[in-house]
């Protein structure tokens, strides 16, 4: 027998470029010697001794990266108006309150690689003129957050953290904050209320993070996977990072692939590979001989891509022009099996439990869509819906306070945009097509039932009828729709219709 | 740590004192990898080199390999450079890596990556 042995053989990896991930799965992270050995901390060194606060801010925006938090503003530019704007304290933050359904790329790198972002903030410490950092992590990433305090720790042994870096002259020093599980304190300035002791909220913006953020101070704030780009961009300069991804988007992008897919997985591409690249020759395409018929990127802020799409190339601009976005990195595949109208409401319920209730049109609209979803799915829908549903949301696009509101009709307006005749199959037809919706569907016996009577016995509430050897009957009055007679029907007599 | 110097001396130091004379095993112990069973795995494997009184293998922790699904996985470093990704694991498969592998040299096709991609 002839296979591969090495994970390095294989087409999910070799399709891969990993930078961000470089030395996930390859180091201990809970040893600062083993990132030496990768040339760790080479990056903040060649910053202090070569390149001076200018070549860094030079080389970060030249390399083009863009925020990998999901909104994708430069982070050349972040840091350069970090550095222009006046102030005698300043904060560098790691957004590493990473809550998307279905999303684990940042809680890998911490885990897998603590000392890279580390290195990162003192990098963007030293470029802007700040001297402490903050890592806004997650308390449900007890893993991550144990191995970034031993990790911070180490730095400061070795005198990578702390007064006089490198003996020169530099501090820096990082805290971290765990967050208490709300989902809105991802959102910039909601993540620096929490930091600050206070409940997690947005406030409005302008004033920008960047010249009024924690406590009032200018304040550069990236996300995990930002930071774990730069001491690569730094080391091995912006032209060669430049020369991955598309014109608009450098570098790459880490994808947690997930759902009804053959390989689930961390991968990390560059910029403009197309999508269906990713679904079929890295990810392996959907199991079980199903059909493709989604691909939701950006979690609760993004939308469902549908399969005349998936020709795109990934990058900010297509996805957000096809009604997703890049979002964190969740990439979640849907087969036939599953129902456009139950994603959408899947997604929505998200964001109206994580709403903070600050601004109206969040707290309310959401909640008035999902009502309508709700309607729509148990089949009392009408038309008028579709059309309320599609204003409701763009009302909350352009009103909401934060990214939160800004985003969460979206999972609903691209649904419908490319599933619409599912949502009129629910309406018109009293039918849910997937065979999803329990209000809409029943349990029927077909003529293939030998009348054994196992699905008799299973019945919780007695809703079947038949003699022994009869074919059977389900009372569909009496029905509660929990499946049990399908699974227990030796004969797969029983189908929902 | 006063300059870059320092740093690449003190990378060369540790070069010198790795365990890359050694065969390594690399068990992916991220949030995933430990959920999947990881530890117990990490275990066996600790115990087995002990009971062979294996001298020149060591056992290390590290992040996410990147393929959840065939999870709890291992790598074992060989001194001759190659990389040979154990998936799927449990602890008795685990212990009959040592035994076969590590011990007489023979890789355990079945439970490589490649019997399963």
């Amino acid at each position: 027998m002839s296979v591969n042995h090495s994970i390095l053989d294989v087409e999910y990896i070799k399709k891969q470029t990993r930078i961000a991930l470089k030395n996930c799965g390859v180091i201990d992270p809970e040893r600062i010697e083993e990132y030496i050995r990768k040339d760790g901390y080479q990056a903040l060194a060649k910053a202090l001794f070569t390149l001076g606060k200018e070549g860094v801010l030079d080389e970060v925006e030249k390399s083009g990266i863009r925020g990998r938090g999901g909104a994708g503003f430069p982070t050349g530019r972040k840091w350069r108006s970090g550095a222009q704007v006046k102030g005698d304290v300043k904060y560098i933050i790691c957004n590493a309150d990473e809550g998307d359904p279905g999303a684990f790329m940042d809680r890998s790198i911490l885990e897998g690689d603590p000392h890279s972002v580390i290195e990162a903030m003192a990098i963007a410490g030293y470029a802007i003129g700040a001297e402490k950092g903050f890592i806004y992590v997650r308390a449900e990433y007890p893993i991550a957050v144990k191995r970034l305090g031993i990790a911070i720790e180490q730095a400061h042994e070795m005198g990578f953290l702390g007064k006089d870096i490198f003996g020169q002259g530099f501090n820096f020093d990082i805290e971290l904050r765990l967050g208490a599980g709300a989902f809105v304190c991802g959102e910039g300035k909601a993540l620096i209320e929490s930091i600050e002791g206070k409940r997690g909220m947005p406030t409005p913006k302008p004033p920008r993070t960047i010249q009024h953020g924690l406590w009032n101070k200018p304040t550069v704030l990236n996300n995990v996977e930002t930071f774990a780009n730069i001491p690569q961009i730094i080391l091995k300069g912006s032209e060669w990072y430049a020369k991955i991804g598309t014109e608009k988007s450098k570098g790459t992008k880490v994808f947690a692939l997930g759902g009804k897919i053959n390989r689930t997985g961390l991968v990390e591409i560059p910029i403009g590979t197309p999508l269906r690249e990713v679904i079929y020759d890295i990810g392996g395409g959907i199991p079980n001989g199903k059909k493709f018929k989604a691909v939701q990127t950006g979690g609760p802020s993004g939308g469902c891509i549908p399969v005349q799409e998936l020709d795109i190339k990934i990058d900010y601009e297509t996805l957000q022009s096809i009604g997703s976005m890049m979002g964190s990195g969740g990439m979640i595949v849907m087969d036939e099996d599953n129902c456009m109208v139950d994603i959408a409401r899947f997604f929505l319920e998200f964001s109206v439990d994580e709403s903070c209730g600050k601004c109206t049109p969040c707290r309310e609209g959401t909640k008035k869509m999902l009502e309508l979803l709700e309607k729509i799915a148990e089949g009392r829908g009408t038309l008028d819906d579709l059309e309320k549903l599609e204003s409701l949301g763009e009302t909350i696009k352009d009103t909401s306070l934060c990214g939160l509101g800004k985003s969460a009709p979206n999972p609903v307006l691209s649904t419908l945009r490319y599933f619409r005749d599912e949502y009129e199959a629910h309406i018109i037809d009293k039918k849910c097509p997937a065979g999803v919706c329990k209000a809409l569907l029943n349990y029927v016996v077909t003529d293939k039932c030998v009348g054994c009577g196992a699905c008799k016995k299973v019945c919780p509430v007695n809703a079947i009828t038949g003699d022994k050897r009869e074919m059977h009957l389900i009372n569909p009055d009496i029905c509660i729709k929990c499946g049990a007679c399908q699974e227990a029907c030796p004969v797969d007599a029983i189908i929902k219709k | 740590m006063k300059s870059f110097d320092d740093l690449l001396k003190l990378k060369e130091k540790l070069d010198e004192q790795s365990d890359d004379d050694k065969i390594q095993i690399l068990v992916g112990l991220a949030t995933c990898g430990i959920s999947a069973g990881a530890k117990p795995v990490m275990e066996s494997l600790i115990e087995k080199i002990k009971e062979l009184k294996l001298e020149n293998v060591v056992v290390k922790q590290t992040g996410c390999i990147g393929i959840c699904r065939l999870e709890p996985m291992f790598e074992v470093y060989s001194l001759d450079g190659s990389r040979t990704t154990y998936v799927d694991m449990n602890s008795e498969k685990a212990k009959e890596v040592v035994e076969q592998h590590i011990l007489k040299g023979h890789v355990i096709d079945k439970y490589t990556i490649g019997a399963y991609d």
